[in-house]
């Protein structure tokens, strides 16, 4: 008893090596490194894209050259050379396969590893996954079921063919091609995501998931998501990341659109833990995520995450109220150790007469890390009624990191209630020493106490998530810091 | 010409009547270089987010007006704080007015910035403090370098002022549009005590522009009480940088209210140095009309032990707009650290806005920091009580708002000045309590 003391757990942590990081080695097809127009173009070719599809991403890609990358946010890295980055890589092991049996078996070794067995998924947990491994689907599972609701899961290469009419009308309309720098490479580049659309009146009777991984060295991975939840229906979508431990920094620029119709609801979960670089600081995934929903007439949009890896990570999922009565909500925890630097946040934008938001968010930070928390409630002078709550809550963890909180709050409305609050606090030593005292050893009252300081968020997550993430919390703060 | 390029080439104009040798004359030469390649901020800039300059830059302004005016006492005597006696430094279109002040330089020096500039007796002050913590950035740089008239109070060790000091720009009207910038220095001694109140004010409705900088250095165990009174003509508009640092066991504290003025922009920066050091931030804001008020504050706490406490309650009518940028910074030796920060607004009417954006950045893990901060509207359930009270509408209102910005006058330590806010808060909400707060 007491022997574990708060230097011991700094050092076990700081030489906790990344238990994930392995890499598969799968014969790959990878595009030369550079961007231009041609490169944009085989893309769409290579991927048998229409025209108007390539013509949208030659579009993207020419306002993405007027562009500059953003500096506001609080993180410091060497910025990436854009010309050196490969776009493309695909598996070249047959991408479309009828059952389990005829998945590479590495792939599927690499999945077990992760502990996301497909058949145990399949047959006990009942969630449908689209695996993108880099960046081709490869396996689609209970497809046919979703068929049978009307549910469309795919992934967005296949909808482009398959239902242009609904990719089309939706892709780009919540983030549009020139939303930002991330955006609209995304745009011009990306090589395949998820695409959902549940319709009228249907409640998916599974949750959706997609697993990412970067594979490939020096691939940059850019993938599009598209959900769609026609009126009235309800879905509940999962994203988890892990990626393979890898030196040169990797590239992640996502774009995740959501769109919620009359009277539907998303929730949107999301368990990140890519490759944070190691205790110097080395490597690791920059990601740089463009995540927006859009919520019509009585939807709501419900985004949960829980961020735990990446060397800098860049994201704030955000909600459009446009209806009345629309409801967003932003549950996150950050974990940010070593030399992580997080930026990330939500902005919820009240359009309509009486939406409401809740923002929930929890920083952890250990380390030489920076974690921020930067949000923005904007209530435009038609938003009657607005209410929102939002609580920013930092942990610290050492004296060597930071907590930030930039809260934007901009009021056009006088009916609007807007509250507001920040705390920034340590372990107390009171509390571990009452753990101790029950026979609590220090690295689990820590446990227990960062598990309790983020429980309101992880209470959000769908079950099979849950134990994952709290999974994730682990390895990042294992043996925690006091 | 606008008026940046026109502040360029006064400032040739002036430079010729400086004194080469002038300790201060390098300062200056280079703060104007500083202004010239930045100009002034914009709303692109981070801390202009919500804050436009472009509607004041417009008008043709006087940089230096004549000086033949003629205040009579009885003209301005209800700007003062006239039912007690106090220290005076009165400024009238930016010159001293010795007719109006009240100065002393017994046993400590009320008076003025020029004459300590120019005397060899302050020569070691003015070294010791002078822009030492006003920071390069262009409004301020732009004081710098025109900086010619101002407040100088220092009061040395031990010392209790007896009497609060009064710091008052009035602006006649003499020319069309004016531009002041006054620049105050202010060094309270190990353990001595001060209360200040600095006023802006107009006398006529010709537009003013002033940008002010003051700088406050508080020695150990020094305490100091500084009130800001903002209730200007609608045609004045005021950009002030206060910068202050404190050392061991100090206590500062600072108070605006914000009543009046077309564009307010109030800079308050606190530096903590030392240990166990206490700073207040507080702050009333009534605005109507198109007014704008934008509270920018600064707290960093560099050592350990200490603690900050803000406050400001807003009150926003008609089409006013409210910005509240609160900014605290604990460094990673600064364990310990207590600060708070706390910012309530409510909106009365449609067309009113506010935008606020209370930021920690924390660097250290032993720290007590929370900030909260809050935007609605006058309970309806207390509104309905104090009418079933048989209380009229607009008193009941009254009442309510009186009750928000309860808080912050409490502490007001001055009773005569807490009795004139009290009044200047009834004029503004449009009725008579018939009792004091």
């Amino acid at each position: 008893m007491g022997k574990f003391t708060e230097d011991d757990l700094k050092k076990e942590l700081e030489t906790k090596e990344y238990e994930y990081g392995f890499y598969t080695d799968i014969a790959s097809d990878t595009f030369p490194a550079g961007l231009n127009e041609d490169i944009v173009r085989a893309i769409s070719k290579k991927k048998e894209e229409p025209e108007w599809m390539t013509e949208w991403r030659l579009e993207s890609f020419r306002h993405w050259l007027d562009m500059e990358e953003p500096e506001w946010a609080n993180v410091k890295y060497k910025k990436p050379d854009f010309q050196a980055i490969s776009y493309y890589s695909a598996p070249t092991t047959k991408p479309k396969y009828d059952s389990l049996d005829e998945v590479d078996p590495e792939l599927l070794d690499t999945f077990s590893r992760l502990g996301i067995s497909l058949e145990e998924q399949k047959r006990l947990a009942g969630v449908a996954v689209d695996i993108v491994m880099d960046s081709v689907s490869v396996a689609t599972t209970f497809k046919k079921t979703l068929a049978e609701k009307g549910i469309i899961f795919c992934s967005i290469s296949e909808a482009i063919k398959e239902h242009p009419e609904l990719v089309k009308k939706y892709l780009g309309t919540v983030v549009p091609q020139k939303d930002n720098f991330y955006a609209a490479l995304n745009s011009a580049v990306f090589s395949d995501g998820s695409f959902c659309y549940i319709p009228k009146g249907v409640r998916c009777p599974m949750e959706l998931s997609t697993y990412f991984r970067i594979n490939q060295a020096g691939t940059g991975q850019f993938e599009r998501t598209l959900v769609i939840a026609d009126e009235g229906s309800y879905v509940s979508y999962l994203e988890g990341c892990t990626a393979p431990s890898r030196d040169e920094n990797q590239l992640h620029a996502a774009v995740v659109e959501l769109i919620a119709l009359d009277d539907a609801e998303i929730k949107y979960s999301t368990v990140q833990n890519w490759f944070p670089g190691d205790k110097e600081g080395k490597g690791g995934v920059f990601n740089f995520v463009t995540k927006r929903g859009l919520c019509e007439k009585n939807a709501k949009i419900s985004w949960t995450q829980v961020e735990t890896g990446s060397a800098v990570t860049w994201k704030y999922p955000s909600c459009v109220l446009k209806g009345d009565n629309s409801i967003g909500e932003f549950y996150s925890i950050a974990v940010t150790n070593n030399y992580q630097q997080a930026d990330t946040g939500t902005k919820m934008i009240h359009l309509g007469k009486n939406t409401r938001s809740t923002i929930i968010s929890k920083g952890i930070s250990a380390g030489k890390s920076q974690n921020s928390y930067r949000g923005l409630v904007k209530i435009s002078p038609r938003a009657k009624n607005a209410r929102n709550f939002s609580q920013c809550d930092s942990l610290l963890m050492g004296n060597e990191c930071g907590a930030h909180t930039f809260p934007y709050i901009e009021v056009s409305n006088p009916s609007a209630q807007i509250e507001h609050e920040a705390t920034t606090s340590k372990i107390g030593e009171d509390q571990i020493f009452y753990c101790n005292q029950r026979g609590i050893e220090t690295e689990k009252a820590i446990a227990l106490i960062v598990n309790g300081f983020s429980k309101e968020v992880l209470n959000k997550l769908p079950m099979e998530f849950a134990v994952e993430a709290q999974k994730l919390l682990e390895i990042s703060l294992e043996g925690s810091v006091g | 010409m606008n008026l940046k390029n026109k502040l360029l080439s006064s400032y040739i104009a002036f430079d010729d009547y400086l004194e080469a040798d002038s300790p201060v004359h390098d300062l200056k030469n280079k703060a104007i270089k500083i202004f010239e390649s930045e100009g002034f901020p914009t709303k692109k800039q981070e801390d202009w987010k919500y804050t436009s300059l472009n509607s004041l830059l417009k008008a043709d302004y006087s940089l230096s007006p004549r000086r033949d005016h003629d205040l009579e006492f009885k003209d301005v005597k209800r700007y003062f704080l006239h039912d007690i006696d106090t220290y005076k430094i009165v400024f009238v279109d930016g010159v001293y007015s010795s007719f109006l002040s009240e100065t002393t330089h017994e046993k400590m020096d009320v008076c003025l910035l020029s004459a300590a500039m120019s005397k060899p007796k302050y020569k070691p002050v003015i070294e010791a403090y002078f822009n030492k913590i006003a920071p390069e950035d262009s409004l301020t740089s732009l004081n710098t370098a025109f900086a010619k008239e101002g407040a100088y109070i220092y009061i040395p060790k031990h010392r209790e002022v007896e009497k609060p000091i009064e710091v008052i720009n009035f602006s006649t009207g003499n020319e069309a549009a004016l531009m002041l910038q006054p620049r105050n220095l202010i060094v309270v001694g190990e353990n001595a005590h001060v209360q200040i109140i600095e006023r802006h004010q107009s006398l006529s409705d010709n537009p003013v522009f002033t940008n002010s900088v003051t700088e406050i250095f508080a020695e150990k165990r020094a305490f100091v009480d500084y009130y800001k009174i903002q209730n200007d003509r609608i045609t004045a508009s005021l950009i002030d940088n206060t910068y202050i640092s404190q050392e061991g066991q100090s206590n500062c504290r600072v108070h605006t209210f914000s009543f009046g003025g077309n564009v307010t922009r109030n800079n308050l920066n606190f530096y903590q140095k030392g240990e166990r050091i206490d700073s207040t931030l507080k702050g009333i804001t009534i605005l109507e009309g198109k007014q704008h008020v934008d509270h920018n504050t600064l707290v960093h706490h560099i050592e350990p032990n200490c603690e900050s406490h803000q406050d400001y309650k807003g009150i926003f009518g008609d089409a006013s707009t409210g910005v509240f940028n609160g900014k605290v910074i604990v460094n990673k030796e600064a364990q310990k650290t207590d600060a708070f920060q706390q910012n309530n607004n409510i909106l009365i009417d449609d067309k009113a806005t506010i935008n606020a954006k209370p930021q920690l950045e924390i660097f250290a893990d032993d720290v007590k920091c929370s900030h909260g901060c809050t935007i609605g509207q006058l309970n309806e359930d207390a509104l309905f009580y104090l009418r079933t009270r048989g209380i009229a509408k607009k008193e009941a209102r009254a009442l309510l708002m009186y009750a928000f910005a309860n808080n912050v006058l409490q502490s007001v330590k001055i009773p005569e000045l807490k009795k004139r806010i009290n009044k200047l808060i009834a004029e503004k909400i449009g009725v008579n309590m018939g009792f004091d707060l």
